[in-house]
């Protein structure tokens, strides 16, 4: 669109034409309140909040429905809009409570600072306020009916944004009400319901208390809590969330979860997960002291005891029979550093190739379909721009919400062309052009089909002649995004790549489960890949002097402790035991370590079990499924626990390893260490935030994880990290490639196991996440059909 | 043939909403109409009739309930066999709407939006109802009785009583 100049309080502005005139004060930085505008969900005027003067015109008009043109003439900031905003709140405040000291909302609600703003608290209406109790909608979804103004945002951002449609208005005028989903005459204890996805998107756009969260309703104040900008732990799509933290006897607790910078790749989304499943940190069943079995029982120790046993043992059993006999298990929620310190320390102070990690989708094959090509993998960022998106294999809208978020509103904002493959009839194909519901394991047939194998169409679907039209479409489609589910590994996999090769533009991404998984196959979690899928005995790693033969997998690794020749078995942040179901006796013979959270199906059968500071409890950076780094920064504390990142350390420096080779750290710039602070200096680690806040690079310590960041970015192909953009908490895209083509991709055995979540389970961490256990149980109570009717036209 | 199995209306008024859906460029226009129809068959709007109304012009459950919940005329709970409704507006008032209703509830013994112990008579006060020049006037189901006294009133109601009263549809 052309741009347009107008005029706004006397100032000259200009702005695409048709730019609504909310948006394009907001840019030139020309605050219009409005309670019922939301960028991207469809206008409802309806709050008379944005009211602003045209010239010529006779009434006021709303700024968030007047699309800006050539010569307009706007005030907003006269005593007659000062005066119609005032009305307009009088009359929100007419029934609108004054319990704003125990409301969630006060200190960040919408109608709060306005009413501070335009001084409406004194209301011509004398008549009695309309109390109603407030009503449990599900365990995270409560509302107080009095405190809604009938903005409708909560409506749309159901309805438009999630495509939920689980709220809607009933009744008219005065006695209009939200109402749910589930009427208190279909609930069996009468009361009303909401079923729905419990994203909290409705609680998030809410301008006022009126919907409040199930985990942080009544529990403390917004200024009284510390905002922690972090990554979310959960799936693969690693959004940014807002953690707010406050003090406790033991650490720090999470209070709440939310995204209000609104900064991160997923911009306003986030969901049920990110929003309120932290509360596995704060659950009573976290380990807080270090366990070493002694007769047969696991004992609480010291710290320094259980490292110096462990170091003592790994020592013992590396010289006696070496490092072969060693199997080294990673997990998928540690940061990057830990997972690349972790495959180091394996491979350099252990001597083994024999690690490995629960693989969510298969990134090594679309590492290497990708070997030379440029600008092939796309972001989760492409989600929202991208003219055309083809998803094959995999449900976004449940294992990565944000990327259906994404989807939804580039089609819904932009008219993006969305293409569906799969075998179930995943919800998004309601917003899909074409939908291709294959047969039962038809992704193959599918691959193979488009890559130009016409006869196996047969095998992928019953209408073939469709099928065609369908791969001839996708073959006219430039700037394709192919978004591809975990379902798809090996050769299988690559055919699809090769196809989507041959189209323009097209770029990748390969769906998997947990925050790091890709980060932990990027990292070298891998029996045959050294970090950024470099086959081991390559020359870019010499400096480990590793075995160059591969190791055992996963998988093996287990049948070796079955076989008798585990001798030692390390495992950190990961629940193999429950994931493959292994035969607990099988490690009878294997002096095994842990290192988790919680008293896993892993931990139980342990010699050694050391407690693991979560994802919120530490720095370092993620990459998620697409590829974007990002910051994780720490924000909850518990007593008794240390990250994954010093526990290694600490257990490789009882081992005698030389620590400056592990760690390079010590190098590089000197920085103040405390002295010119006298009595309160510490150990050095504490200070990083310090050292940051001074300009210094604080990597004196071995337990600082920027000090492997370091290098990652040294080593690791494709691990080009721009630190200014790392630092201040953006995401940048990155493309580890293998960096030479491995033959044996058919002979690999398939280890791919997907989680299998749901918006509800998050792997074993969803076990001790008492919200997501009581989102379960209700989404079991609720068995209404909702999510299977179809969308309003 | 229904476009439902199973329809709970009657063949006439399942086939009226099948053509009802057709007609329409846009289906979900069929909802109003489709509600007072339903109304009329089964006396109120039931949870089954919302699910089936829903059903037919794909749409949720709750859409239905919106739309319904924001007509005064819509109901949910079943009115009497005669639903009596008594309009209170300008014309009416002035010529004594407000005596009739008043009237009406001392003599059936019910208020606004009631129905007698016998399931016989509902009583309304409803706004205007078009019958202006002949004010006061009520409606008795869809029957007008208009310039109304009290004594007509306990006329018109005994008919009704004894079944004798004129019912339209």
């Amino acid at each position: 669109m052309p741009d347009v100049s107008f005029t706004v309080d006397g100032k000259k502005l200009t702005a695409p034409a048709g730019t609504l005139l909310i948006e394009a004060c907001k840019t030139a930085g020309i605050e219009i309140p409005a309670f019922c505008y939301y960028p991207g969900l469809s206008l409802q005027a309806a709050c008379r909040m944005c009211v602003v003067r045209q010239e010529k015109v006779p009434k006021l008009q709303t700024a968030c429905t007047t699309p800006v043109a050539e010569g307009q003439v706007f005030f907003t900031d006269t005593p007659e809009i000062v005066q119609a905003r005032k009305a307009t709140l009088q009359l929100l405040l007419g029934n609108h409570p004054l319990d704003c000291p125990v409301c969630d909302a006060g200190g960040e609600c919408e109608l709060q600072d306005m009413t501070f703003k335009y001084g409406a608290a004194d209301s011509f209406y004398a008549e009695p306020k309309n109390h109603r109790e407030e009503q449990k909608w599900s365990p995270v979804v409560y509302f107080d009916r009095p405190r809604c103004i009938l903005c409708y945002r909560c409506v749309r951002m159901c309805g438009e944004g999630m495509d939920v449609f689980a709220l809607g208005v009933e009744n008219r005028g005065s006695s209009a009400v939200i109402a749910p989903n589930v009427p208190a005459g279909l609930a069996p204890d009468h009361l009303n319901h909401v079923d729905c996805e419990q994203c909290g998107m409705c609680i998030d756009a809410c301008p006022v208390g009126a919907l409040t969260s199930g985990t942080y309703r009544y529990k403390t104040r917004p200024w009284e809590m510390n905002h922690v900008a972090t990554v979310c732990t959960h799936c693969g799509d690693g959004c940014k969330t807002t953690l707010g933290v406050r003090s406790t006897t033991d650490g720090a607790e999470i209070v709440r979860g939310d995204n209000r910078d609104r900064s991160g790749i997923n911009d306003d989304f986030l969901c049920n997960k990110g929003r309120y499943a932290f509360d596995f940190a704060n659950h009573a069943d976290r380990i807080q002291q270090p366990l070493v079995r002694k007769a047969g029982k696991l004992e609480p120790v010291s710290w320094e005891e259980a490292f110096t046993h462990i170091g003592k043992k790994f020592r013992e059993l590396r010289d006696a029979k070496g490092g072969d006999s060693f199997g080294v298990i990673g997990g998928n929620r540690l940061t990057n550093e830990e997972a690349y310190l972790l495959q180091k320390f394996a491979r350099t102070v252990i001597g083994t190739n024999n690690i490995d990690h629960h693989r969510t989708a298969d990134h090594v094959t679309f590492a290497q379909a990708l070997i030379g090509h440029k600008d092939r993998t796309a972001s989760l960022r492409d989600t929202k721009t991208a003219k055309s998106i083809l998803i094959f294999g995999g449900d976004p809208t449940n294992q990565s919400p944000a990327t259906a978020w994404n989807l939804r509103t580039n089609i819904r904002n932009n008219g993006a062309k969305l293409f569906v493959v799969n075998t179930e009839e995943i919800k998004l194909r309601r917003q899909a052009k074409a939908f291709v519901r294959l047969a039962p394991f038809g992704y193959g047939a599918m691959a193979a089909f488009l890559n130009g194998d016409d006869a196996s169409g047969p095998s992928a679907v019953s209408n073939v002649e469709a099928l065609a039209g369908f791969r001839d479409t996708l073959k006219a489609t430039e700037g394709l995004l192919i978004l591809i589910g975990s379902e798809l590994r090996g050769s299988e996999l690559k055919a699809l790549i090769e196809f989507g090769l041959t189209l323009p533009g097209a770029k990748f991404a390969l769906l998997s489960d947990y925050v790091n998984s890709k980060g932990a196959a990027d990292m070298g979690l891998l029996p045959d890949m050294l970090p950024g899928y470099t086959p081991v005995g390559s020359e870019i790693f010499a400096e480990y002097k590793a075995p160059a033969q591969a190791g055992l997998g996963l998988l093996e690794i287990f049948d070796a402790a079955a076989a008798g020749s585990l001798s030692a078995l390390y495992i950190v942040g990961s629940n193999p035991v429950l994931r493959y179901g292994v035969e607990p006796a099988s490690l009878k013979n294997t002096f095994v370590v842990v290192q988790d959270l919680f008293m896993t199906e892993t931990a139980v059968l342990a010699d050694v079990v050391l407690p693991a500071a979560n994802l919120y409890e530490k720095g370092g950076s993620v990459t998620n499924h697409y590829g974007d780094l990002q910051l994780v920064k720490k924000a909850g504390d518990r007593a008794g626990v240390r990250t994954d990142f010093e526990m290694i350390v600490r257990i490789a420096d009882k081992m005698d390893a030389h620590i400056p080779t592990l760690i390079p750290f010590g190098k590089g710039l000197r920085a103040d260490m405390g002295q010119t602070r006298g009595a309160q200096s510490g150990e050095a680690d504490r200070h990083a935030v310090w050292l940051t806040a001074q300009n210094l690079e604080p990597r004196l310590s071995p337990f600082d994880p920027f000090a492997i960041l370091d290098e990652i970015q040294r080593l690791v192909p494709g691990y080009d990290i721009l630190r200014l953009q790392l630092l201040s908490g953006n995401d940048q895209h990155l493309e580890p490639a293998a960096s030479q083509p491995l033959v044996q991709i058919g002979a690999r055995r398939d280890l791919v196991l997907p989680s299998g979540d749901t918006l509800f389970t998050s792997g074993t961490l969803g076990h001790y996440s008492d919200m997501l256990i009581d989102l379960q149980q209700n989404s079991r109570r609720e068995q209404l059909p909702i999510l299977d009717q179809t969308a309003a036209d | 043939m229904s476009a439902i199995q199973n329809s709970i209306f009657t063949p006439e008024t399942a086939a009226r909403f099948d053509k009802l859906a057709t007609i329409y460029p846009m289906k979900r226009s069929a909802l109003v109409p489709m509600l007072l129809y339903a109304q009329d068959e089964l006396g109120y709007i039931s949870e089954p009739a919302i699910t089936e109304i829903a059903k037919r012009l794909d749409l949720f459950d709750l859409d239905v309930r919106n739309v319904m919940s924001y007509y005064s005329m819509l109901r949910t709970k079943p009115a009497g066999k005669y639903n009596i409704q008594v309009c209170t507006n300008i014309s009416c008032m002035l010529r004594g709407g407000y005596e009739i209703l008043d009237h009406c509830k001392a003599k059936l013994g019910i208020g606004h939006k009631e129905v007698t112990a016998d399931k016989m008579f509902s009583l309304e006060e409803v706004e205007c109802i078009g019958a202006c020049c002949w004010a006061p006037a009520m409606q008795v189901n869809y029957n007008f009785h208009d310039d109304l006294t009290t004594v007509k009133v306990d006329d018109i109601i005994e008919q009704y009583r004894q079944g004798l009263g004129k019912d339209v549809k």
